[in-house]
């Protein structure tokens, strides 16, 4: 059985993307080992409810470590210090009796602060829309079997299509640069057969509209694929520019 | 009992014609029509995004709403297993007829024989559509697709991607549902919840929807409304639903007039991890597949359960002829595979007993001691290992770990799993048109009750989602809409929309107003612990009247002791959770009043008064082989009304399910 | 034009220039070289560079190749800074795997410049500068005496320490540098990224060391 900790909550509370941020303190105690990150805050919502006070807002769905809503950054690293996890997969045994414990929101100018350590992230959605699909219409395909796809290259691609779209990547990055999100999605759908006649179509459009939405410019420093909750690789980034170069080349 | 004629426009013809019948002689809207016509989607799930792409793209206007903040959040994107369709690239015989038998039969007679077959017809179309989309689906070394066995089939005819099918499936539709909303054709709205359906003249015609950063109600209006809120399983409050899923778009439905139906069947996924204390938020469910090797018992002496309930044993300290493999011994034939119902009844007949093997006495273990020894670590972890680590995150178990050695023979850590809520095959009353009983207003995916039966087999639920989405709604839409060609767009300023608005407000502020001391989270749990107990997996008339006493208890205490933090304007999360709970408590009583009338044993509802000797579940056809509509009847406080869709079968002969021998 | 309108575009321009300044690194450091042998060789190869018209179109294009991977510096450093937003992390840990240089490149670059600009001041402004205004005889030495240069400038223990420093920098910023030009570029994978590390640390290892060796063996004679 897990032994109980106590520790030092320091959350980050926002009312608004406008308004000052600061941070609340809160000693948390007691708290057991086999407790998860978002059950212990809701441990403390639940107390500052009893208290009269409004509970800490964030984002979270699932709980188990695929929806991508959970979002915190915390001492320092976009969904806490376990790698291949997201928030919710976290449990407190991984930390200390005593511990100070910060919790901060996705920081990045494409993700403003919703409320407390909600951020916004419809850019990425805006990004998709911009071309993250291939164009085929409901009930026109021919059978699935129909194109053989080597077994390499359909792991590469569900390798890539393994990103949960939650942003850690951005919030890793000192640049605020989406790259690793942009390319993963591109490089699932460059990567098959079907997606490869829009491929480079699909390279620009989604780089032009993250460029617009102000994401940055990537100078591979690798933090998003070190922080990545899913271990998606940098030579999705690789494939993208070389489509991209491609692409621009030929015009 | 009142009477009611229900219609459920199944089409003439044999089974097999019926779907192309339909479709030869429905009624179609021309390409310049569609385009003054709207569609409100709410949900961006494996239905709710596959029914707005197509229909984006159809060339409809679309207005898709969405909880979470992007619709790649939906809780589809949980399902691990697979998806089922019937291509038979196997070459194990695999048909149409054989995929609708076994969904049939694995529902225990209680689906809607059209539907169920309609969707086996299109299940092949569903492989093709999301193959094409870019779904990287597992393929064999020559390039094929690959496929695995699942539950309740002699043919492999699942698809899947990696464990994580139902992300690349719902990732599919969200980049179908993304194109259209870069073309312009669906708008999105995201972080908006539905609070009501607005009816005019009969006919759905918009919504009230609360905008979930703002606060603020927005109206919103259209032709028609499809519904693909999925299922109701959070209202037993632990569930492996995602937190935002909640069924009160189904239940504003519901108290606008359309029906709900079969509310009883819900079903429980044998393998979660256990409770672990009271601050629990959600169960995990591990894979099903975990059952094809590992092996799940309880001790059999009372006194090695104590000891493990106390903690002073450990599974690996209690030696072989100690254990219970307790499937195996009731089930020979099927042993560990039994379907999820079955296997989770056996699990909560030994905890009953006092076998429990955890600190709370609520869980049994699934063993790879022998597996490992067979088959060595290394394979077992190559088929498992990404569940091991998963598991081993949250509880600190390896359960490949080597813990100890009896008399030369090695046992590893167990596992601890116990059955836990996990889909909803009940849901809002459709026809063959997936309409419901209010015209106008559609519900596809789980919200809907139409194609499991009484059990839902493995992977079915996003083979469901998707047929509903891409290729039965896009047609039968039409069917309706072609008579509202004339009918010009709808002003949101029409008094019933006011109407609505002010209703959902005044509930609003009623919440608000009642200022007493518990938190929504308090009451939720207690309502999910009456649910679990009484309206759980085993359930006697007893139990359902004392669980509906309790549930009006529990209504009293929420309406008068709630404490909402906050105002109302702006971002509340509570009050968006108070508002859910208000209808998870109708929802209660609606699954407890359903299961209290079906006085039989099927599926995902187990009545301990009606089964057999030795313990299976009895169904009783001759008084119970129709489909439970329920009316709500103006208000919470009074007791809904019951009609009957007797169920008719032509294909198929209704049959006993054996998993014995 | 997609070479300053595209993030990807900014990032190939800082690719090519950046490797075009690591070919005309290498080419230096290999004709430092020949000073480690014969000052006369060495001599002969500052006359050959001096001020003909291919040395001085070199001159330009190389200058043109600084100033363009300078300024594309500073515009994706403050690009990058706004992507950021106002509001920065109160803790934040470097994960593991990121090389402290590859986040620290403007810095480096930064110490790089300035080296640069000591270097030019030390050897360009009384060389190639001196012939070009006509005063050969401006540093003191003669304008071609290159290798009387070298002696003057590493006798000197203050320069001989900045030049350490300089190398230094130079070589973070090529370990980073190097790799990350290919990565920008498409050229790489999850084999190739180890591999061009290596190569990348190889390289720029080579590289400092060669004028290292040059500074340090000049400096020693000179005791």
């Amino acid at each position: 059985m897990d032994k109980n900790i106590s520790f030092t909550l320091k959350i980050w509370r926002q009312n608004g993307p406008k308004e000052q941020g600061h941070f609340d303190t809160f000693q948390m105690k007691d708290i057991p080992g086999d407790t998860s990150f978002l059950e212990m805050l809701d441990i403390l919502n639940e107390q500052l409810i009893e208290e009269g006070k409004e509970p800490v807002v964030f984002d979270h769905d699932c709980r188990e470590g695929i929806c991508g809503m959970c979002s915190l950054y915390i001492n320092g690293h976009p969904h806490g210090p376990a790698t291949g996890a997201t928030t919710c997969q976290l449990y407190m045994r991984r930390f200390n009796d005593g511990d100070v414990i910060t919790v901060e929101p996705w920081r990045s100018a494409g993700f403003p602060v919703i409320k407390d350590l909600m951020v916004d992230r419809s850019a990425y959605d805006k990004i998709m829309q911009a071309g993250g699909y291939i164009s085929i219409r409901t009930g026109a395909p021919q059978d699935a079997n129909a194109i053989l796809i080597p077994k390499p290259i359909a792991d590469e691609a569900m390798d890539a299509a393994s990103c949960i779209g939650c942003g850690a990547c951005v919030a890793a990055c000192k640049n605020g640069s989406a790259m690793l999100f942009v390319s993963a999605k591109v490089s699932q759908l460059n990567l098959l057969p079907q997606g490869k006649p829009e491929a480079l179509r699909r390279a620009k459009a989604m780089i032009s509209k993250m460029d617009e939405l102000g994401f940055g410019n990537c100078t591979n420093t690798r933090a998003c694929e070190a922080e990545c909750p899913k271990n998606v690789s940098i030579s999705n980034i690789a494939r993208l520019n070389r489509d991209f170069i491609k692409a621009k080349l030929k015009d | 009992m009142a009477t009611k004629i229900i219609d459920s426009k199944i089409p003439e013809g044999p089974i097999a014609e019926k779907w192309t019948n339909y479709k030869a002689h429905q009624k179609l809207v021309n390409p310049a029509n569609k385009r003054r016509l709207d569609i409100i989607v709410v949900g961006t799930g494996l239905a709710g995004a596959s029914a707005a792409a197509s229909l984006g793209e159809m060339g409809f206007r679309v207005f898709n709403f969405c909880i979470q903040d992007s619709p790649r959040r939906a809780h589809s994107i949980a399902a691990q297993g697979g998806i089922n369709a019937a291509k038979n690239y196997q070459n194990d015989g695999d048909s149409i007829y054989r995929l609708f038998y076994d969904t049939v039969k694995g529902g225990d007679y209680r689906a809607r024989e059209a539907n169920v077959y309609r969707l086996a017809e299109v299940s092949n179309n569903i492989i093709d559509q999301c193959v094409a989309q870019g779904v990287p689906f597992a393929r064999e070394y020559g390039g094929l697709l690959a496929n695995r066995s699942f539950g309740g089939a002699q043919v492999s005819r699942t698809f899947y991607a990696k464990g994580q099918t139902g992300q690349q499936l719902l990732l599919g539709a969200y980049s179908a549902l993304s194109r259209q909303v870069g073309a312009g054709t669906v708008k999105l709205y995201t972080r908006y919840e539905m609070e009501d359906v607005v009816i005019i003249d009969g006919r759905a015609r918009g919504i009230i929807a609360k905008n979930l950063v703002t606060g603020k109600l927005e109206r919103f209006a259209a032709h028609a409304v499809v519904i693909a809120t999925g299922g109701y399983g959070n209202t037993y409050f632990l569930s492996t639903n995602a937190m935002a899923c909640n069924c009160s778009a189904a239940m504003a439905c519901y108290r606008k007039g359309a029906w709900f139906a079969n509310p009883a069947y819900v079903q429980i996924h044998p393998t979660c991890i256990p409770v672990h204390g009271d601050k629990q938020s959600k169960l995990t469910l591990m894979s099903e597949s975990l059952r094809n090797d590992g092996r799940i018992w309880v001790p059999k002496k009372l006194e090695d359960a104590k000891a493990l309930q106390a903690g002073t044993k450990k599974g690996s300290d209690i030696p072989e002829e100690d254990r219970d493999y307790y499937l195996e011994r009731r089930y020979p034939a099927f042993g560990n595979l039994v379907p999820r119902d079955v296997a989770s009844r056996a699990a909560k007949e030994r905890c009953d007993h006092g076998f429990g093997v955890n600190n709370t006495g609520l869980a049994v273990f699934l063993d790879f001691s022998e597996s490992i020894e067979r088959l060595g670590l290394d394979v077992v972890r190559q088929r498992y290992g990404n569940l091991f680590d998963m598991y081993e995150e949250i509880t600190d178990v390896n359960p490949g770990e080597l813990a100890n050695e009896i008399n030369g023979v090695k046992y590893y850590n167990p596992m601890m799993i116990y059955p836990a809520i996990h889909y909803t095959m009940g849901g809002i009353w459709v026809d063959y048109e997936l309409q419901t009983s209010i015209k106008g207003l559609f519900a596809i995916g789980e919200c809907n009750f139409s194609d499991h039966g009484a059990n839902r087999l493995g992977a079915s639920a996003l083979m469901q989602g998707l047929a509903d989405g891409y290729f039965v709604l896009p047609y039968t839409i039409q069917n309706y809409l072609a008579d509202q060609i004339t009918v010009p767009r709808f002003s949101t300023d029409l008094p019933e929309f006011a109407e609505a608005e002010k209703a959902v407000q005044a509930k609003i502020d009623h919440l608000m107003g009642i200022q007493g001391k518990r938190s929504v989270d308090s009451i939720h749990k207690e309502l999910g612990h009456i649910m679990w107990e009484y309206v759980g997996m085993g359930r006697t008339e007893a139990g359902l009247k004392t669980a509906l006493t309790k549930l009006k208890e529990i209504r009293k205490e929420f309406e008068t002791n709630l404490f909402i933090p906050g105002k109302k304007e702006g971002m509340n999360v509570e009050l968006d959770k108070a508002i859910r709970l208000n209808d998870f408590i109708t929802m209660g009583e609606l699954i407890a009043y359903d299961a209290l009338n079906r006085n039989e044993s099927c599926g995902g509802h187990f009545r301990e008064e009606y089964q057999t000797e030795e313990g299976e579940a009895k169904r009783d056809d001759a008084n119970y082989f129709y489909v439970s509509c329920w009316e709500y009847q103006g208000s919470d406080d009074k007791a809904p009304v019951l009609y009957k869709e007797p169920l008719v079968y032509e294909a198929i002969k209704v049959q006993t399910r054996n998993y014995k021998s | 034009m997609w070479l300053s309108n595209s993030s990807i575009g900014r990032k190939v321009v800082m690719s090519v220039t950046g490797i075009a300044l690591v070919l005309f690194l290498t080419f230096h450091m290999l004709m430092n070289l020949v000073a480690l042998f014969s000052a006369e060789g060495y001599n002969m190869v500052c006359e050959f560079l001096g001020t003909n018209w291919y040395a001085l179109l070199g001159t330009l294009a190389l200058a043109a190749l600084f100033v363009i991977h300078i300024i594309y510096a500073f515009w994706l450093t403050m690009m990058n800074r706004a992507a950021r937003g106002s509001e920065r992390y109160a803790v934040s840990v470097k994960p593991k795997t990121v090389e402290w240089a590859s986040q620290n490149m403007l810095a480096l670059g930064v110490i790089v410049i300035l080296g640069l600009a000591l270097h030019l001041f030390n050897f360009w402004y009384n060389m190639m500068f001196a012939e070009l205004i006509g005063n050969p005889l401006m540093g003191g030495l003669s304008a071609t005496d290159g290798y009387g240069y070298i002696v003057e400038t590493f006798s000197n223990p203050v320069f001989f320490i900045l030049y350490i420093v300089w190398l230094c920098a130079l070589w973070f910023h090529l370990t980073h540098g190097f790799w990350s030009a290919m990565q920008t570029l498409g050229w790489n994978n999850t084999i190739w990224i180890n591999r061009w590390k290596c190569i990348s640390n190889i390289y720029s290892t080579v590289i400092v060391l060669g004028f290292m060796l040059v500074a340090v063996v000049f400096f020693v004679k000179n005791l």
